[in-house]
């Protein structure tokens, strides 16, 4: 069941989620997206560019936090809009992989326009990767006569 | 070398058709994390009211990534990919990806910026079907390091 525009209130945190990833899931990402930046795949090749260690491709990341959003929507479809400032990378060591938060939070109802933009927080190890990440979600048609 | 201001405001040929198969969307989804039934169950979708099985969120920049590097590819730009860094990206989505999609990108080089010694890069990529119908509009803004970054 997707969720009711009447039911939403600006700032009430709508979903959270931990997610877990290591580098056999950047080497799926790399060959699904066809994004095979050696950045995100090799170790000399991170470093050689001034990286920390290997880091995940934002737009995985972006990719993992939709997700998180078209799941508390019921349907991939209803996020019409989307989108990102990529602000710090998530470190994914050879070892223990890395770990990233999300969060969404209603930032404003359209209740005529059938909408809700949700801010999403997006972190790992204590640094935001994700800033001003904002979903645009369709959860009915809008209504012609504002009612 | 610098990136070559004379691209800004540039328009390219569309490009494609791109064919989007179920597969391809579900290793998308697998690879985010995403297991929503609608991503790799046909029938699921076609209950739904949808042809195929639908395009998570971000599955439009796999397209707009092969439209885009008729640009940053393009030894006349200037872009040097070692020194590339994603800035922002942005989808506002006009009807859902759905399998089965035969899709045409049209690239726009919109605005190129030097801010200190970096190189500010947006691109945007129309997506439509080959019937004409829009599917996705998606915006990339690239950082391309200066040298002495």
């Amino acid at each position: 069941m997707s969720p009711r525009l009447e039911d939403l209130n600006v700032g009430q945190i709508v979903a959270t989620r931990t997610v877990s990833v290591d580098r056999d899931r950047l080497r799926e990402y790399a060959e699904a997206s066809g994004d095979r930046n050696p950045i995100h795949l090799d170790e000399q090749a991170a470093r050689a560019v001034g990286l920390p260690g290997v880091i995940a491709h934002g737009m995985w990341t972006m990719g993992a936090a939709a997700d998180v959003v078209s799941t508390w929507a019921g349907d991939p479809s209803a996020v019409v809009g989307y989108s990102t400032r990529f602000t710090g990378p998530v470190v994914v060591s050879a070892e223990s992989g890395a770990q990233v938060q999300i969060r969404a939070t209603v930032s404003s109802v359209d209740v005529p326009a059938g909408r809700v933009t949700l801010d999403i927080a997006v972190s790992s190890a204590g640094v935001d990767v994700l800033r001003r990440a904002r979903a645009v979600v369709q959860l009915r048609p809008a209504t012609p006569d504002g009612a | 070398m610098a990136v070559n201001p004379d691209f800004a405001g540039r328009e390219y040929p569309p490009t494609g058709p791109y064919s989007v198969s179920a597969t391809s969307i579900a290793a998308f989804a697998q690879a985010v994390g995403a297991e929503n039934v609608l991503h790799t169950d046909t029938d699921a979708a076609h209950d739904q009211g949808y042809a195929g099985v639908v395009a998570p969120p971000t599955y439009a920049v796999v397209i707009a990534q092969q439209c885009e590097a008729q640009y940053v590819a393009d030894p006349e730009a200037g872009i040097d990919f070692s020194r590339v860094v994603h800035g922002e990206q942005r989808f506002d989505h006009h009807s859902p990806i759905v399998a089965g999609d035969e899709l045409v990108g049209t690239l726009h080089v919109d605005a190129l910026r030097q801010v200190g010694g970096n190189s500010m890069v947006t691109t945007r990529t129309e997506l439509a079907r080959t019937g004409g119908e829009p599917v996705s509009t998606v915006t990339s803004m690239l950082v391309v390091r200066g040298e002495e970054g």
